[in-house]
């Protein structure tokens, strides 16, 4: 398979020390890669290096076999598009307005969109189930349905590939699977590539390809969502004691946490 | 892949696959079509609007004044209808239109720069002096004044040295590895507002004759200076600035959402900071420098705009302009008129009226300006 985003080596810093070490990644065509980790294990970090968003201090990142730098943002844009945690709008933009605007970097010198981005956008909303939100002001919604509206604009950005940070955080169950599943089948029919952050670990042991596990800014593990999530690394990584055994149904690693009130009602006769 | 199995048994979310299937055929379908955006149908329609109501006001605004001439007359002189009466076409054409256009393009450059700024430093409060450009030009203005320089060039001149060395002097100091950093910005531009208000209030307690009164005039905006040398000036560089601003307009849109989203997205973010930063300073130093300090017109007209009109900076910088024009000539031919024959400064005029209309909008509408 052809590979789209590859890192070699890769520093960072935000300040004097080092918050990404020795970072070696590689994104095929096609690919959904889960990135697990504990809170500030440099997840989102590095999530906005491969966008190019913070310039690295060592090695190289490789876009399409090109370097990252010899990209205008534009360009990048146009190949990768970003879910992000969060995002504060400070004006009341509509729901279809904040979704049009992941047309921005296909549009020329002339300044407005046309039919046909149009009708990229209100697709997108069909996908993420946002079209019913259209008319309403970004500041009306919900978490979950603002993060919903987010999705529906990285796919207006038609990228081969996306980025996501945590981006079922908020949602309810339904929500949180269909995001899911939308991907995986984008990632299937589309040969898009994703990489998505999250804290659901069995739910992104189900849909990824693979899973990258980070601690303390470097990678601890890499493999088949099998190989990674074993009870001895999660324990290890999150300092939290679980139990990790199979999903019934789709066989993949299932995490339960130990929690000390569990233990305690065990113990009862 | 493995997928397929596992979805299949899912409690399904049905209809994700026909979503799907439709997506990647591209099949048409037609729901939702509310907040459909911005056209530049829109876009043109809302500027005609303005552009018929800015043509209106300057007619009226023509006719009135200390010497009584009808609008009737002021037409059928403009249209060729009757003999022009000398005496009048002078006070016309000699004395008010220049100070009227001076007006119109000293509102428009004021919202233009309120808007952008408030887009840029994603701050409600934002206007087009915030960052000390209007202390800075007043520093210049006075030590003009204070030496006795004329008000047709050797104050502006003063006034716009001032305002170009504090512009440069704040982004300079806000400048770190090339980027503009828009808190740093905003927190400089306060501090050297403060230091310039000291010298300000300095030379304003050490003059006493009549002097005076023109520093307090200037300070408080006042446009009976005008004349048609000023506006050669000004139009050229507030017309080349408002293009290239214009072209920024969906630029800024994706800005107000947060600079490094903007960034994914493929703006070019420190570019347009530069540029707009930099170009409205620049306008807004030269009207100032003709004008004198004329407050609210840059804050107020495009809060106003954006409670009609939406926050698509496409349609909303093109009716802030329009509007901040319309807004100041209608504010300078009250000063020149409702005490007449003496006059007001016109910033007293767009204050009194601007502070309690807003306040009543605020009220009655809500600012639509929230934090989340």
């Amino acid at each position: 398979m052809d590979s789209e985003l590859i890192l070699k080596g890769v520093y960072f810093a935000y300040d004097r020390q080092w918050c990404l070490e020795e970072i070696d990644f590689e994104l095929k065509k096609g690919e959904i890669v889960g990135m697990i980790g504990p809170n500030g294990s440099g997840k989102s970090t590095l999530l906005k290096i491969m966008d190019g968003l913070l310039k690295i201090h060592k090695g190289e990142i490789l876009l399409l076999n090109k370097p990252m730098s010899s990209y205008i943002r534009g360009d990048i844009a146009r190949r990768i598009a970003m879910v992000p945690q969060e995002s504060t709008f400070r004006f009341p933009f509509s729901v279809f307005e904040v979704v049009l605007m992941g047309r921005f970097p296909h549009l020329g010198l002339f300044p407005f969109e046309g039919k046909e981005d149009l009708e990229i956008a209100r697709q997108s909303m069909q996908i993420t189930d946002t079209l019913d939100l259209a008319g309403r002001s970004i500041h009306e919604l919900s978490g979950g349905e603002k993060q919903r509206v987010l999705i529906a604009r990285a796919l207006t950005q038609r990228a081969q590939i996306i980025l996501l940070d945590e981006p079922t955080s908020f949602l309810d169950i339904r929500h949180k699977v269909e995001i899911f599943e939308i991907i995986s089948s984008l990632a299937e029919t589309q040969g898009l590539s994703v990489v998505i952050v999250s804290h659901d670990i069995s739910l992104a042991a189900q849909y990824c390809h693979r899973i990258v596990l980070l601690n303390k800014g470097s990678v601890f593990k890499t493999g088949e969502p099998a190989e990674v999530i074993t009870a001895d690394n999660i324990s290890t990584v999150y300092q939290c004691p679980v139990l990790v055994d199979k999903n019934p149904i789709s066989k993949t690693p299932r995490v339960t946490i130990l929690s000390k009130r569990g233990e305690a009602e065990k113990e009862k006769p | 892949m493995k997928g397929n199995k596992n979805q299949a048994r899912l409690p399904s979310p049905p209809d994700i696959r026909l979503r799907l299937s439709r997506w990647r055929t591209g099949k048409a379908w037609r729901t939702g079509t509310s907040g459909q955006g911005i056209t530049p149908l829109k876009v043109i329609y809302t500027g005609l609007i303005l552009t018929g109501v800015l043509v209106i006001i300057t007619f009226v605004s023509l006719s009135l004044g200390p010497a009584k001439i009808s609008l009737r007359d002021v037409l059928a002189w403009v249209t060729g209808f009757r003999p022009v009466d000398q005496t009048a076409w002078m006070i016309l054409f000699k004395i008010r239109l220049p100070r009227i256009l001076l007006a119109g393009l000293v509102g428009f450059t004021l919202s233009l720069g309120g808007v952008v700024f408030q887009a840029l430093l994603r701050n409600p409060l934002a206007e087009p002096f915030i960052l000390g450009v209007s202390s800075g030009a007043a520093v210049g203005a006075i030590i003009g004044i204070v030496f006795g320089l004329g008000f047709t060039f050797g104050v502006p001149l003063l006034s716009f040295m001032g305002a170009l060395f504090t512009i440069l002097l704040v982004m300079g100091i806000s400048s770190r590895h090339g980027g503009l950093e828009s808190s740093t910005l905003l927190l400089t531009g306060v501090i050297v507002n403060a230091f310039f208000t000291a010298v300000i209030m300095f030379f304003i307690s050490t003059t006493s004759d009549a002097r005076l009164h023109s520093m307090l005039f200037w300070l408080y905006g006042d446009l009976s200076q005008s004349k048609y040398v000023q506006l050669s000036i000004c139009l050229p560089l507030i017309l080349i600035v408002s293009c290239i601003i214009y072209f920024f307009s969906r630029h800024l849109n994706l800005i107000v959402g947060g600079e490094k989203s903007a960034l994914q997205m493929g703006v070019e973010v420190e570019l347009l900071k530069w540029v707009s930063f930099l170009g409205i300073s620049l306008i807004t130093g030269v009207v100032v420098a003709f004008s004198g300090i004329i407050g609210f017109v840059g804050l107020i007209v495009p809060h106003l705009m954006r409670m009609f009109l939406g926050p698509d900076h496409r349609q909303l910088i093109p009716a802030s302009a329009l509007g901040g024009a319309v807004f100041l000539i209608a504010a300078d031919t009250l000063a020149r008129t409702i005490i007449s024959p003496s006059e007001l400064p016109v910033g007293v005029i767009t204050a009194f009226l601007g502070a309690p209309f807003f306040i009543y909008l605020l009220k009655a509408r809500g600012i639509q300006w929230t934090q989340s």
